[in-house]
């Protein structure tokens, strides 16, 4: 489907994303059929079909209004779309394009802008993002505690670690369990203070020069631990490692940055692509095997990492139960549970349902924000996949595991 | 273009109060039940073929049969006419609004109402995504057989309404052979029961010509489908050809010879290649055709079946003849098959998908054809189909942002068409006539045939107001596309021998 892209925007890289994107959509509908959106509201807008064809008519020049925008905004950016289409449609590409276009030629109401700001200016403050969050039970007070492992491989390897902002603020412990994990391969992990957030949080909430901002001060951080022989720039959120894969287009029309923005993309790691090359091995059996594996879309959508972490844990004597309509999002992405709450809510309950299924111990997950959105309601107690990793690991104890508020 | 109705030759209908039509039906149906904003309605403007597009008046969502007659109910007194759409992905532009119409979206009826495991039967809504059907049932060892390439997608009540065909209906049969009863809502909003749970009902087979019936005789709120057992055994072959005509001699030599496969597809090398991009199935890609030849049943006759297609695949000059080496892979065979149309997006911007059929001793020949006039209008045709049923789908990858092309690609649609009916053939196979069809259909038919539909359609709708300008075309449609195309009194392609 060819698109008459028109005004400043043809000019533009992004214009030129928008406009490949396009050309390769035949309206056939098949991705229809995997969109949770659609799926609870029936309605074509609330489709991948619909929205593309709201996106090209924006683009095209005709008016827009808040109809538009309120029918991307219901959009969870889950990729599962992308999955099921025949044409390799990079749908979520055309989406930026498209939110971004929309952000400048539609006002949002105040109450809605100063949700966005307000997400936006937390994110940014670790200390007291934690308070509120303890405050509104959204994650618990303590921390799981361990034994402190005295780290005996020789670390041979090193390699860059993501801090996160949110995740910094709520879940500290996912990053130490990652550091553990990683120097028993004999792979040392460094913090850059300097690359703190990855900056989708601001792109996503119509801020994109604020991200762009980030992305640029990120690239500069990793691009000088690269130089000096870090390997690969492991992100342990599996949302901050898709949008950090964005990266390019998020600067395409900045050619200082293009290329360095090629390279740290191609240099981000899920933990779990680097410890399934060389498993680690398990000194005690898990305690409680039966578990349920969530797939955050970003582990499995984009990056094609569906069922990696089943596999390895299964290779450590966990027994991940089997899971139905796996493609369906949690309702978590981002802040969209913040913002969406009737359709992530009712994506949360149906997730929860099918993941507790057959009585799991616990649900293990890869992104900080499936965590604290499941964790949140879930009675089943929710954890990354990272911990049952470092439970079986060596002889430490499990002194107080993260339970859920 | 076609999308365009054209008030001499089409139904035409006098102007309604706007206005008054959206506060009525604002009162029959839930809240964001209703769209009327422009923006919000573009995206309803057309269906899987893209080309076509018409704007509604207003678009309607319900969520009941009550709902449904409501809405009918208003538009017959208001004379408005109504198009119902499904899940959007027809080929035939059957769901393109009528200028002014109320496009009727059924997506919402997403419910399976009942499983019999014991009777092999389930209820469901029209909304129902086909492929949901025989997931749902999976766990009683049960499908539903008609298996459309659309069918992750497309709904079961846009299935009867095109009466539906897929890779399985070679041996498992059409949509109309796998249903039990519907519930349909006439044009002035009376609930019709069709057919029952038993398997013959007395009176004319009216669930037979409601299927098929592409929403101009009322719109479907309920279909009962029949399901079957899963075979105990099936296995796929796939045969790789350097030559088309000899893909299309093998369909025609393992149908002579008395095998019924499941599925019998052939693909050629654009394709393949297309295909093989989307789902990497191993497809031979340097090769001029494939068939992909299923065969289901008792694992000695399946055996049987499969090493008799390979000979005649080899004799026939197959260059390699493989079957699936597990279940996976042969799922991903039939994947690649049944997201070949869209992945030709791929290659094109644009598909346009013919849907003759012509019989399958001639394969080879009309193949050869097709060749010569994609030379002649100079676009690319790919050919995707069901070789089994000598059900052709001539994919013609064209720009619409060319100038001329989307003409063009029409033209040789039309040319393609009226080569299939030359030879002994039909000017659809399973999608439908539409929008897309309706000149062919003066072809097909004589004065005296299409006025009998006419009559037909007259006592269920008498004021045409379901689906107009679709299917059927009027007589004044026919005499005008009769003086631009037979000259003489010769149809086209008049050198052929006729069957
Ligand atoms: C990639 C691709 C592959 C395809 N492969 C096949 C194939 O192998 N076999 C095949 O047969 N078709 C195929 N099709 C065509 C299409 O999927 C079928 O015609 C399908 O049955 C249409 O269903 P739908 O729900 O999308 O209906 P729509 O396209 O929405 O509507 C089709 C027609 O049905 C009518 N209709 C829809 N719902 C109702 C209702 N509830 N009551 C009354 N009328 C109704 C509409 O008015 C319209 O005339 C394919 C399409 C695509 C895009
Ligand atoms: S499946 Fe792909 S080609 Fe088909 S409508 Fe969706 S995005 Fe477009
Ligand atoms: S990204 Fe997810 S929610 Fe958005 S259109 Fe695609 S499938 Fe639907």
């Amino acid at each position: 489907m060819r698109a008459y892209i028109r005004g400043p925007l043809a000019e533009t890289a992004a214009g030129a994303i928008a406009a490949d994107v396009l050309k390769a959509c035949v309206h056939c509908g098949f991705c229809n059929a995997t969109c949770p959106t659609f799926q609870i509201t029936g309605d074509e807008l609330d489709g991948p079909r619909g929205r593309i064809y709201l996106i090209k008519q924006a683009l095209e020049g005709e008016p827009v209004s808040r109809l538009t925008q309120h029918h991307l905004d219901r959009c969870l950016s889950c990729r599962a779309c992308e999955t099921t289409c025949p044409s390799g449609v990079e749908y979520h590409r055309l989406l930026d394009v498209g939110r971004a276009e929309i952000a400048t030629r539609v006002a949002r109401p105040w109450h809605e802008r100063l949700a966005r700001r307000t997400i936006r200016f937390l994110t940014g403050h670790r200390q007291l993002l934690r308070a509120l969050l303890i405050l509104g039970r959204k994650i618990p007070a303590a921390q799981p505690k361990r034994a402190a492992k005295p780290i005996a491989a020789a670390l041979s390897r090193k390699m860059s670690l993501l801090t996160g902002c949110v995740q910094s603020a709520a879940a500290p412990h996912f990053n130490a369990s990652t550091t553990r994990v990683f120097a028993a391969a004999g792979i040392g992990l460094t913090e850059t203070p300097a690359a703190r957030c990855c900056g989708a949080v601001a792109f996503h909430l119509d801020a994109a020069d604020e991200a762009r901002a980030h992305v640029r001060r990120n690239i500069d951080a990793w691009i000088a631990e690269l130089d000096a022989g870090s390997e690969a720039i492991v992100v342990n959120a599996s949302g901050c490692a898709t949008f950090i894969r964005d990266y390019p287009d998020v600067l395409a029309d900045d050619p200082e940055y293009a290329s360095k923005a090629h390279r740290v993309a191609r240099a981000v790691r899920d933990p779990v692509e680097v410890l399934r090359e060389s498993p680690p091995i398990a000194a005690s059996a898990p305690a409680n095997p039966r578990i349920a594996v969530h797939d955050p879309c970003t582990l499995r959508n984009g990056p094609g990492l569906e069922g990696a972490v089943a596999r390895l844990l299964s290779g450590l004597g966990y027994e991940p139960q089997p899971i139905s309509d796996t493609h369906l999002c949690c309702g978590s992405a981002g802040s969209y549970s913040l913002l969406q709450p009737t359709l992530s809510h009712r994506l949360r309950a149906d997730k929860l349902e099918v993941l507790t299924a057959n009585a799991p111990a616990a649900i293990y997950t890869a992104n900080i924000g499936c965590w604290m959105h499941l964790g949140e309601t879930s009675s089943t107690p929710v954890r990354h996949w990272i911990e049952a990793v470092d439970a079986v690991l060596g002889a430490i104890q499990e002194t107080q595991t993260r339970e859920t508020p | 273009m076609l999308d365009q109705f054209d008030s001499r030759i089409d139904p035409t209908f006098a102007p309604v109060d706007r206005q008054r039509l959206i506060a009525r039906l604002q009162e029959a149906l839930p809240e964001r039940g209703l769209i009327t904003k422009t923006e919000g309605m573009r995206v309803y403007e057309t269906d899987g073929l893209a080309a076509y597009r018409g704007m509604p008046s207003v678009v309607a969502l319900p969520e009941t049969t009550a709902q449904v007659s409501a809405v009918l109910r208003i538009c017959a007194e208001m004379s408005t006419p109504v198009v119902a759409r499904g899940a959007g992905t027809g080929l035939s532009g059957g769901a393109l609004p009528f200028p002014g119409c109320v496009l009727l979206s059924m997506t919402r009826f997403n419910r399976i109402l009942a499983i019999d495991a014991q009777a092999r039967m389930a209820r469901v809504q029209p909304g129902v995504r086909n492929l949901a059907i025989s997931e749902a049932v999976a766990q009683f060892g049960l499908f539903y057989a008609p298996d459309p390439s659309s069918q992750i997608a497309c709904s079961i009540g846009g299935n009867v309404a095109e009466n539906a065909g897929g890779v399985h209906c070679l041996k498992y049969g059409l949509t109309v052979h796998n249903i039990q009863r519907l519930e349909l809502v006439t044009v002035d909003g009376e609930v019709l029961e069709i057919g029952g749970d038993a398997l013959d009902t007395p009176g004319y087979d009216l669930l037979a010509l409601i299927t098929g019936s592409e929403g101009l005789l009322g719109v479907i709120t309920e279909v009962t489908v029949r399901l079957l057992p899963n075979p105990v055994h099936t296995q796929v072959l796939l045969a790789a050809f350097p030559d088309v005509r000899q893909a299309g001699d093998a369909v025609a030599r393992i149908i002579a010879a008395g095998i019924i496969p499941a599925g019998l597809e052939m693909m050629d090398r654009l394709a393949v290649n297309a295909a093989e991009n989307h789902v990497h199935a191993g497809y031979p890609v340097d090769v001029a055709a494939i068939l992909l030849c299923e065969i289901d049943g008792a694992a000695g006759d399946v055996e049987d079946g499969l090493s008799r297609v390979g000979a005649i695949c080899l004799e026939a000059g197959a260059s390699e003849v493989r079957q699936a080496r597990d279940e996976a892979e042969r799922r991903r065979f039939w994947a690649g098959r049944k997201g070949a149309f869209p992945a030709m997006g791929r290659m094109a911007p644009d598909y346009y998908c013919i849907d003759g059929t012509i019989p399958r001793r001639r394969l080879a020949e009309v193949l050869t054809e097709i060749t010569r006039l994609s030379g002649v209008y100079g676009l690319p045709v790919a050919n995707v189909f069901h070789a089994g049923d000598g059900n052709l789908h001539p994919l013609i990858l064209y720009d619409a942002a060319a100038s001329g092309e989307v003409e063009n690609a029409e033209a040789l649609g039309g040319a393609i068409l009226e080569l299939c009916v030359a030879m002994g053939g039909t000017i659809t196979g399973e999608h439908g006539v539409g929008r897309e069809k309706i000149n062919q259909m003066c072809v097909q038919f004589s004065t005296a045939e299409i006025e009998t539909f006419e009559a037909l359609k007259a006592s269920f709708d008498p004021a045409g107001l379901l689906n107009p300008g679709k299917a059927i075309p009027t007589l004044a449609r026919c005499a005008e596309y009769g003086a631009m195309h037979v000259h003489n009194g010769q149809l086209p392609f008049a050198d052929l021998e006729r069957l």
